[in-house]
């Protein structure tokens, strides 16, 4: 077994950029304040030190030509890493992530590869202005051709990184402001890969199961540690990618445990737990105990910070959900 | 200043010609239902044909908006066939070989110029020779995408040409309710790049423009904006009626109103003009005027060859008959092309998702159950 440092989520994407930026030289890192700087949060930091101001660009304030020129930098063969400083800002550029970047492959036929990786932190908690904190994994998801990265553990962070700067498909490759620092944990040195489309139970149980992404599979995982010392066993399952979705590992943990609450940050209307929920009642309506519960965002746009707390799902509210649907005869 | 030879402005000629022809045929086809809404290029061949023959195929890229493809036969014959099955909705229309430096159409206006700067950039990295050929129209400049672009290109002084269409109309809107400016080639300041606006009916300009902007560009002196200013005679798609906005009079109108009475006035009483040389001046201008009313740039470099002797009137016939043979082939061919009851699915990601298997099962078997 491969030795193990404790990182940060932030460190494990650095050290993911750098070990695949010195693996393969056609890897280029592009965004705002990425070089220098090393990022606004130092995700980048030390790369362009390393590697170079031909692969390591800081780039006018202007996200729809970060994508875009992303686009062109990957017919040209290289295999661009984009970073959008914050997720909200990605609305400046939805036009080249969804009508461009996702579509290049198909509409092409095939014949330019979009290896693209897109990195943009996101999510709430952190009393951030407007804009700063939106989850918009749903809208993501629900254009075809991308793939929908949401790493919850730093390990992840690292291995799934490195999996979508490989991957020959568009990534957006969402991780959680929150996380970037409040999440750390044992990460293995040297190459590491998490396939993606491959959820992950993050911890086992029998009565009930937490289904997550993200940040709030920390949060699941509190609460289902907390009710553990009452002697209810509730599952968290860590779904990592939304796309692609990992149908049997939905269906083997709602068959297992009956019951379900699906939390997320984003506002609930048309959001990804909504798919999720569909799924379940696709793929195992019969094994269902009860009714599936939804624990969202607020559906008003993400609040400011005096009231951040209320939009945000926490424990509490994802513990009164857990409750509520173990009672439910 | 390097000016074509006459070798070239024939062979821009038979491109020119030939785009025309094909085009009158394709709009036939859709009239007929056989075809799906399209873009016509009547007016525009000379600006496209002349930059594509300023061009080097083998190792220049060509981002085109939706126009250009039948005056783009330099850079490949099957740019031809993929533009017919690209128009009877065949998934093949938009994949060209890997020898054909031209990207598939996509329709959304202006995004393409961003992924020419990232083309091009990613070429420099990696020490290819070439340039990267955007073609825009003048509603286009007015995007976010246009102006990102162009600030991205001049700081990174990447070998791109900006080749803006003004052809004076985004679909019913003037050129005047697109933009304040003088010119769009002026935009070109913002950008820390150098901005030519050139006669787009003029050929032997046009390719005078894009060999000195992609001298330019090959010498690491970076990006160039040039505005070719024609003016579209068809219609903007063939879902269009230009009638409902086109003045027909325009051209003609924006002659007389030109504000030559001005500098008349001042020049005849500082003595230096008189009804004689504006009577001399008028006839000239009358004359000029008939030519440039038909304004068909296949007409001026017809007529140019013809003098040289380098063209005649069986060259033409020949050169017309010999497109439509080649287009009706390209189009039999094209709605012969076989596809598969799944080839929708296709080509989306590399590998289908749970979901997407699921969804190719049920096209291949559609009695299978929805699960």
């Amino acid at each position: 077994m491969s030795d193990t440092t404790e990182l940060t989520m932030l460190q494990a994407v650095n050290e993911a950029l750098h070990l695949e930026m010195a693996r393969d030289d056609r890897v280029v890192v592009l965004g705002q304040d990425v070089a220098r700087n090393g990022g606004v949060f130092r995700a980048t930091e030390g790369l362009f030190e390393k590697f170079g101001e031909d692969r390591v660009v800081d780039t006018p304030l202007s996200e729809g030509v970060i994508v875009g020129a992303a686009v062109g930098l990957a017919m040209s063969g290289l295999v661009p890493v984009a970073e959008i400083q914050f997720l909200g800002f990605s609305y400046q550029a939805m036009h080249q992530v969804a009508g461009q970047v996702a579509r290049l492959r198909y509409r092409s036929q095939g014949r330019f590869e979009p290896a693209i990786t897109i990195r943009s932190p996101f999510g709430g908690g952190v009393r951030t202005p407007e804009l700063h904190s939106d989850s918009l994994e749903g809208q993501l998801a629900n254009v075809p051709g991308l793939k929908v990265v949401m790493p919850a553990t730093a390990s992840d962070a690292k291995g799934l990184l490195s999996s979508s700067i490989r991957d020959p498909d568009p990534v957006l490759f969402l991780e959680p402001l929150r996380g970037y620092r409040g999440i750390r944990g044992d990460v293995p040195d040297g190459e590491h890969l998490v396939p993606l489309g491959e959820a992950r139970m993050a911890r086992r149980g029998d009565d009930l199961v937490i289904i997550a992404w993200s940040y709030l599979v920390e949060m699941a995982c509190r609460v289902s540690d907390a009710l553990a010392d009452e002697g209810l066993s509730v599952a968290v399952l860590d779904l990592r990618c939304l796309a692609p979705l990992d149908l049997a590992a939905i269906a083997a943990a709602v068959d297992h445990c009956g019951r379900v609450v699906v939390v997320e940050e984003a506002s609930q209307t048309g959001g990804f737990a909504g798919e999720v929920v569909a799924t379940i009642v696709e793929e195992c309506f019969w094994s269902l105990e009860a009714p599936v519960v939804r624990v969202s965002g607020l559906d008003v746009p993400y609040p400011v910070g005096m009231v951040e707390d209320a939009f945000v799902p926490d424990e509490a509210r994802i513990t009164a959900a857990v409750r509520r649907t173990l009672e439910t005869a | 200043m390097a000016q074509p030879s006459d070798d070239q402005l024939r062979a821009i000629l038979v491109d020119m010609v030939g785009a025309r022809v094909q085009a009158r045929r394709l709009w036939n086809l859709q009239r007929q239902g056989q075809v799906g809404t399209l873009a016509p290029i009547d007016g525009h061949e000379a600006a496209i044909a002349a930059t594509a023959h300023a061009l080097d195929p083998e190792q220049d890229w060509i981002l085109p908006q939706y126009r250009e493809p039948l005056a783009l036969q330099r850079f490949g014959s099957e740019v031809l066939d993929r533009y017919l099955l690209y128009n009877v909705g065949h998934p093949a229309g938009s994949h060209l070989p890997p020898t054909v430096r031209v990207a598939p159409l996509q329709i959304s206006l202006a995004t393409q110029i961003p992924h020419a700067v990232g083309l091009a950039w990613g070429m420099t990295l990696q020490n290819q020779p070439g340039v990267v050929t955007v073609f825009f129209g003048d509603g286009s400049s007015s995007e976010g995408d246009f102006y990102e672009a162009g600030n991205l290109a001049g700081v990174l002084g990447v070998p791109v040409i900006f080749l803006c269409i003004n052809n004076q109309w985004a679909i019913s809107t003037p050129l005047h309710q697109q933009t304040a400016a003088e010119t769009i080639a002026a935009k070109a300041a913002a950008f820390g790049m150098p901005g030519f606006t050139v006669d787009g009916n003029d050929a032997a300009a046009m390719y005078d423009a894009v060999n000195e902007a992609r001298t330019r560009a090959l010498a690491g002196q970076g990006p160039t904006l040039i505005e070719a200013h024609l003016y579209r005679l068809g219609a903007h798609t063939t879902a269009d009626d230009p009638t409902r906005y086109v003045p027909a009079e325009e051209l003609e109108e924006a002659r007389r109103n030109d504000p030559i009475d001005r500098l008349r006035a001042h020049l005849v009483e500082r003595g230096l003009w008189d009804d004689g040389a504006h009577a001399a001046t008028e006839a000239e201008s009358l004359a000029r005027f008939e030519e440039a009313r038909r304004n068909d740039p296949i007409d001026r470099l017809r007529a140019h060859l013809v003098e040289r002797g380098l063209w005649d009137d069986g060259a033409h016939a020949a050169t017309e008959a010999e497109s439509l043979a080649r287009f009706d082939e390209a189009f039999d061919r094209a709605r012969a092309t076989p596809i598969a009851p799944d080839a929708v699915l296709d080509h989306c990601t590399t590998v289908d998702s749970q979901r997407l298997a699921r969804q190719r099962a049920l096209l291949l078997d559609p009695e299978g159950a929805e699960s």
